[in-house]
């Protein structure tokens, strides 16, 4: 199998969803591998942008708990996915569900009709996403950037959000900058505080977008140990798309590779790092290591 | 013609009154002209049957002149409806018109927060009303504050025009103090000494504030 596409299975155009269908992939499958419902579901889901066809007929699940990370080419769609369950773009084609509720449709009337605004932020509250640039609020304090959203959204009051805070900012180590504003940290530290954003609303999943990519590479190390630890402290689902290879190894139940807006190969890691079965998937990895 | 220092006594007390009007008309103008932009700066931001007569409302305003725009609102609007006292009909004249140039200011301001701001907020499933209050406003409030602080000293600078309907504001006392004494040199000198000494001030403090604004 030296030679791109010698075996039908090498071929990267096959359909997405026999791919995500190998046997024991923990975390994402076909839906009835795996003990209680599915978190997070993509049904034929496709996405273009103009004549591009960014996500192309894409079905896959990832189950509770699971840690499940995307890999793959720029432009393979990775951040796509992201970005449609954070519904900051919406699909073409398919259904999205989270949680056994419709991310883009409600049911009204037993019927299933384009979701309301407010039907959408019910659902996104089950979701927490942590972006490339931080995206801290470069008005409020680090505190504030955590508290903010737990009461207004959720509803808390300020002492059990200020209290809930400040054991997140503990755990990602900024206890002693509690005080600053974002300007004054750096960009490791600022995103450490954004995972603290994300978790202090007790989301189900959480959603981390390259986020090491704009660090500087003495900082990766740091932020990278804070999600470690969030991962195996906590019960929390993880959707990750990351280019740190060693990093997807640690923490991931299951690694998908995408490709021109399919999934090419969904295993383990250590089954996807140690023997990639497709031969796009090789020559990737050759490509990042 | 002899500098007079009886004659700017005998004005004083008209120039006194004069200031108050003026320095009134200022404070009631730049907050409408501050809280309409940004009603307008944000309205422009939502569906288009908001946004379209917004436009077309803000642009024939801020192509007419503010003086057609005084006299409209004294001696025509009170033909269809209940007469404005000229102090109210001064101040809304003064700050509509402005508010035309703070929505572009606010626009600006709004435009320049990243959109990962927006991003952000979204994802952290806060409304819109929470996002603009929480996040874009403050963040570019601070950004507007310099531009916003100019159009006060502009708006200054535009208050003799409110004389022409009759509310006497501190260049409208000095004409009408010059007219009765025949003495012109000393009650203008006055004025122009007095506009330069609340604009001065006013624009240090916008400096000061912009200051304290951009440490973080």
């Amino acid at each position: 199998m030296d030679t791109p596409q010698s075996t039908p299975q090498d071929d990267p155009a096959r359909p997405a969803g026999d791919a995500t269908t190998p046997e024991a992939v923990p975390g994402a499958g076909d839906g009835r591998r795996e003990d209680g419902p599915e978190l997070i579901r993509f049904q034929d889901v496709t996405k273009r942008f103009g004549e591009l066809t960014v996500l192309d007929d894409l079905c896959f699940s990832v189950y509770p708990r699971k840690h499940v990370t995307l890999i793959g080419p720029s432009g393979s769609g990775k951040t796509t996915i992201l970005r449609l369950l954070m519904t900051l773009v919406k699909p073409d084609e398919g259904t999205i569900t989270v949680d056994g509720e419709h991310l883009t449709h409600e049911e009204r009337h037993g019927k299933l009709v384009p979701a309301g605004e407010k039907h959408v932020r019910e659902v996104r509250k089950k979701i927490g996403m942590v972006f490339q640039q931080f995206n801290l609020f470069p008005n409020m304090k680090v505190l504030r950037n955590v508290t903010e959203a737990p009461v207004h959204v959720l509803g808390l009051s300020k002492d059990e959000a200020e209290a809930r805070a400040r054991d997140l900012i503990e755990l990602v180590g900024l206890t002693e900058h509690i005080d600053k504003y974002p300007t004054q940290l750096s960009g490791g530290q600022q995103q450490r505080v954004a995972i603290a954003r994300a978790l202090a609303m007790r989301p189900k999943v959480l959603l981390l977008d390259e986020v090491t990519s704009a660090l500087d590479p003495e900082l990766v190390a740091g932020v990278l140990d804070v999600l470690r630890d969030v991962a195996h402290s906590t019960e929390i689902t993880m959707l990750c798309v990351t280019h740190e290879m060693s990093f997807a190894r640690d923490i991931s139940d299951c690694v998908m590779m995408f490709d021109k807006g399919r999934i090419v190969e969904a295993a383990p890691p250590e089954q996807l790092f140690g023997d990639p079965r497709h031969q796009r998937t090789r020559d990737f990895l050759r490509s990042v290591q | 013609m002899n500098w007079d220092w009886g004659v700017v006594a005998d004005f004083m007390p008209y120039f006194w009154s004069g200031l108050l009007t003026t320095l009134q008309a200022l404070a009631w103008g730049t907050l409408i002209a501050f809280s309409l932009g940004l009603v307008w700066a944000i309205a422009v931001r939502g569906p288009a049957f908001v946004r379209w007569p917004v436009l077309g409302f803000t642009e024939f305003v801020r192509n007419t002149p503010l003086l057609v725009q005084l006299f409209f609102l004294f001696f025509v609007l009170p033909e269809w409806g209940p007469t404005v006292p000229v102090m109210v009909a001064g101040a809304i004249g003064l700050g509509l018109h402005y508010s035309t140039y703070t929505m572009e200011v606010y626009r600006a301001g709004i435009e320049a927060v990243p959109v990962g701001q927006w991003e952000a907020a979204h994802a952290l499933s806060m409304s819109p009303r929470r996002t603009w209050q929480s996040v874009i406003l403050p963040q570019a409030f601070r950004r507007s504050v310099p531009a916003l602080g100019n159009y006060v000293i502009a708006m200054l600078k535009e208050t003799p025009l409110i004389a022409t309907i009759g509310l006497m504001e501190m260049l409208g006392e000095a004409r009408a103090f010059g007219t009765e004494t025949f003495r012109f040199m000393e009650p203008y000198t006055v004025v122009g000494i007095a506009f330069v000494l609340v604009a001065y001030p006013a624009s240090l403090l916008i400096r000061a504030l912009e200051r304290r604004l951009a440490t973080h």
